[in-house]
C-alpha cells in the first residue's frame, strides 16, 4: 500500500511540471505578445517596453520557464496590475471560498443524488425511475449559470430570504450565503450522482451473489444497501472526482452569478481587467486543483477498493 | 471530381442500411422525434433570423427600457431598449454555428492525432498520449475556461477554444480503435502487400472508426453550445454588442431589478436545445453503438 501510494505521489510530479509546461506555453506563445494583450493596441512603445521589462518577457524563453515554475514553487507569482496586491495573497483570501462552494454542493448532491439512484434502480422501469431519468435529463441540459439566476431571483430577490452577494463573514453566515450557489450545483451533481448510482447499482444486483444473499433469505434492504450500495460505491467513487471537477468549473459562473468571492471571481475580473500575473495565477490554480483531485480520487480508490493495493 | 465522389461513396455504408439506421435512431427512443422536430424549428429560426425578428437586435431605444413582455415586445425589452426576442432570435445563430462546427472540427484534429499515435506508435504516440491524457483530465469547460482566459473572447478565439477542449477526447477514441483495428487481417493483409500508408489509413482505418466518432460528434453538440452559453456568459466567448444566449443572460443579471425577462428567455432556450442535442445524441449512440444502452 506505501509503495503504490509512493509511486503514485511520484508520478504527480512529472503531471504537474507538464502542467505548468503547457500553462507557460499558452500564457507566453499562443497569444502573440503578452504585452499586448495586457495594455491594449491603445498602448504606447515606452509602456509595452516597461512592461516586457518587468515581466522579464525579454529574457530567453527556457529562462522565463525557470523563472516561472521557481515561482510558482516558492509560492511568488507576481503582483496584481490593478491593485498591485500580490497575486499569491489573492489567491489565499479567495481560495476558501470556491473550495467551500464546492465541498458543500458536493455534499447536497451526494445527499440528494445517491438516494434517487437507489429508487431509480429498485423501482427499474416504474414511476419513480422514469422521474429520476426525467430529472437527470433536465438536470443535464439546463445550464447552471441559468438555474442559478432563477434561484437569485426568486428566493433572494423576491422572496428575501436569502442575500442577493457576497461571502459571508462567520461559519453561520458564511453557511447562509453558501446555500443557494451550492444548491444550484448540486441540482446539476444530483442528477449525475443519481444516473451513476442507479447505473451502478443495476450491475450490482444483478451478480451472483446478490441473487445468493436473497435466496438464503436475507432481507432486501440488507442486499440492497449492504450487498449492493457497498459495491455499487466503487465506480462512484471515480465518477465523484470527476464530478468534483465539474462542480469546480461551474463554480467559476456561479461566483459570478452570486457575485461571491473565489478563485473563479477572481480570474474573469482578471480577464476583463487584463490584469495578466492574477490570470495565470489563476489558472494555476485550477490546473492545480485538477491535479490534486485526481491524486485524491486515486487515494480514495485504494481505501474503497482493497484488490487495488495487491497490484 | 469523380475521385472524390468516389471516396465518399465508400465512406458511407450502403443506401438500405443508412435508411434503417435513420429509422432506429428516430423510433428507438421516446422524445426524440419531439427533440428532432425541436431542433429543426430552431435551425429554421436561426436560418431566417433576418427575416423571424420583428426588430433589430441591436437597436437601442431610451423610451422604452425593461418592458414586460406585450404584443409589440413578446418577450419585453432589456436595459437598453433592445427586443428580447429579436436578440434571441439572432443569438440562435451564434449557438447553432459554434454547437455544429467545433465538434467537427475537433473530430477532425483529434481523430487525425489519434490515428497517427495509434497507427505509427513509439514515440510520437508516447508523447501525444502524455499530453491527451493529461488534457483529459480537465473537465472541458474549465479547459475552455483556461484557454479563453488567455486568449479573449470573439467568432475564431471562441471556435478555437471549444474545438482544443474537445480534441482529446476524440484522440483518445480514435487512438484505441485504431489499435484494435490494426492488426485486423484485412490491414495486415493491405500492408503485406505492400499497399501504401496513407490508403491504409484513409481506406482501411477510418472509414472503420467512423461509428464511434460520430456518435461523439452528436453528443458534443450539446457540449458545444452549452460551452458557447457558458463562455458568453463570462464574458470570454460571443462579444457585446453581438447577441448569444449566453451573452443575454449576462446583461440580464446585471439589470436584475430592471426585467428578469432576457434571463428566462435565452435560459430556457438554451436548455431546450441542449435537451433536444442530448436526446437525439443518446439515440444515435443507441443505434451505432446497442452495447451501451440500458
Amino acid at each position: 500500500m506505501s509503495r503504490y501510494l509512493l509511486f503514485r505521489l511520484a508520478d504527480a510530479v512529472p503531471t504537474v511540471f507538464l502542467v505548468l509546461l503547457l500553462v507557460f506555453i499558452a500564457m507566453r506563445i499562443l497569444p502573440g505578445d503578452p504585452a499586448i494583450a495586457a495594455l491594449g493596441d491603445m498602448a504606447t512603445a515606452e509602456q509595452l517596453a516597461l512592461f516586457r521589462e518587468r515581466m522579464g518577457l525579454n529574457d530567453p524563453l527556457w529562462l522565463q520557464f525557470i523563472m516561472f515554475v521557481k515561482g510558482v514553487l516558492t509560492l511568488d507569482l507576481g503582483n496584481s496590475m490593478m491593485s498591485n496586491q500580490s497575486v499569491v495573497g489573492l489567491i489565499l483570501y479567495n481560495l476558501p471560498y470556491t473550495i467551500e462552494l464546492t465541498i458543500v454542493a458536493m455534499l447536497m448532491g451526494l445527499i440528494a443524488g445517491v438516494p434517487l439512484g437507489v429508487l431509480a434502480a429498485t423501482h427499474r422501469n416504474k414511476l419513480p425511475d422514469s422521474g429520476v431519468r426525467v430529472f437527470s435529463l433536465v438536470g443535464y441540459a439546463i445550464p447552471d449559470f441559468y438555474l442559478g439566476a432563477l434561484l437569485l431571483i426568486t428566493f433572494a430577490l423576491n422572496l428575501g430570504w436569502f442575500p442577493i452577494n457576497g461571502g459571508g463573514t462567520d461559519f453561520a453566515s458564511r453557511m447562509y450565503h453558501v446555500f443557494l450557489p451550492a444548491l444550484t450545483l448540486a441540482f446539476v451533481k444530483a442528477a449525475f450522482i443519481g444516473r451513476l448510482t442507479r447505473t451502478s447499482l443495476l450491475e450490482v444486483l444483478s451478480k451472483d451473489y446478490v441473487r445468493t444473499a436473497r435466496a438464503k433469505g436475507a432481507k432486501e434492504r440488507r442486499v440492497i444497501y449492504r450487498h449492493g450500495l457497498r459495491n455499487a460505491l466503487l465506480p462512484l467513487t471515480t465518477g465523484l472526482g470527476l464530478s468534483m471537477l465539474a462542480t469546480l468549473s461551474g463554480s467559476v459562473a456561479i461566483e459570478m452569478v452570486f457575485n461571491r468571492p473565489g478563485i473563479g471571481k477572481l480570474l474573469i475580473s482578471a480577464i476583463a481587467e487584463r490584469d495578466y500575473a492574477v490570470i495565470q495565477g489563476g489558472i494555476v490554480v485550477f490546473a492545480m486543483f485538477v491535479v490534486v483531485i485526481n491524486l485524491l480520487m486515486d487515494l480514495l480508490y485504494i481505501v474503497v477498493d482493497p484488490r487495488i493495493r495487491m497490484n | 471530381m469523380s475521385s472524390i465522389l468516389e471516396t465518399s461513396s465508400q465512406l458511407l455504408p450502403p443506401e438500405p442500411s443508412l435508411l434503417r439506421a435513420i429509422k432506429g435512431v428516430l423510433f428507438g427512443r421516446p422524445g426524440t422525434i419531439a427533440a428532432v422536430i425541436i431542433i429543426v424549428v430552431f435551425v429554421i429560426v436561426a436560418v431566417l433570423a433576418p427575416v423571424l425578428a420583428p426588430y433589430d437586435p441591436l437597436t437601442q431605444s431610451m423610451l422604452k427600457i425593461n418592458r414586460p413582455p406585450s404584443w409589440a415586445n413578446w418577450l419585453g425589452t432589456d436595459q437598453f431598449g433592445r427586443d428580447v426576442l429579436s436578440r434571441m432570435i439572432y443569438g440562435s445563430r451564434n449557438s447553432l454555428i459554434f454547437g455544429m462546427i467545433s465538434p467537427l472540427s475537433a473530430a477532425l484534429i483529434g481523430t487525425t492525432l489519434g490515428v497517427v499515435a495509434g497507427y505509427f506508435g513509439g514515440i510520437i504516440d508516447r508523447v501525444i498520449s502524455r499530453v491527451v491524457d493529461l488534457l483529459l483530465a480537465f473537465p472541458e469547460l474549465l479547459l475552455a475556461i483556461m484557454i479563453a482566459a488567455v486568449l479573449g473572447g470573439g467568432f475564431w478565439n471562441v471556435i478555437i477554444v471549444i474545438t482544443i477542449a474537445f480534441v482529446p477526447g476524440f484522440a483518445r477514441v480514435a487512438r484505441a480503435q485504431t489499435m484494435s483495428i490494426k492488426h485486423e487481417p484485412y490491414v495486415e493483409a493491405a500492408i503485406s502487400v505492400g499497399v501504401r500508408t496513407p490508403v491504409i489509413i484513409f481506406r482501411h482505418i477510418i472509414p472503420n472508426i467512423m461509428a464511434p466518432i460520430v456518435v461523439l460528434m452528436m453528443l458534443w453538440v450539446a457540449s458545444a453550445i452549452r460551452l458557447e452559453a457558458s463562455l458568453s456568459f463570462l464574458g470570454i466567448g460571443t462579444q457585446a454588442p453581438n447577441p448569444s444566449w449566453g451573452n443575454i443572460i449576462k446583461d440580464g443579471l446585471s439589470n436584475i431589478f430592471g426585467s428578469p425577462w432576457p434571463i428566462i428567455g435565452a435560459g430556457t432556450a438554451i436548455t431546450l436545445v441542449v435537451l433536444a442535442f442530448n436526446l437525439v445524441g443518446d439515440a444515435v449512440r443507441d443505434a451505432l453503438d446497442p452495447s451501451t444502452s440500458q
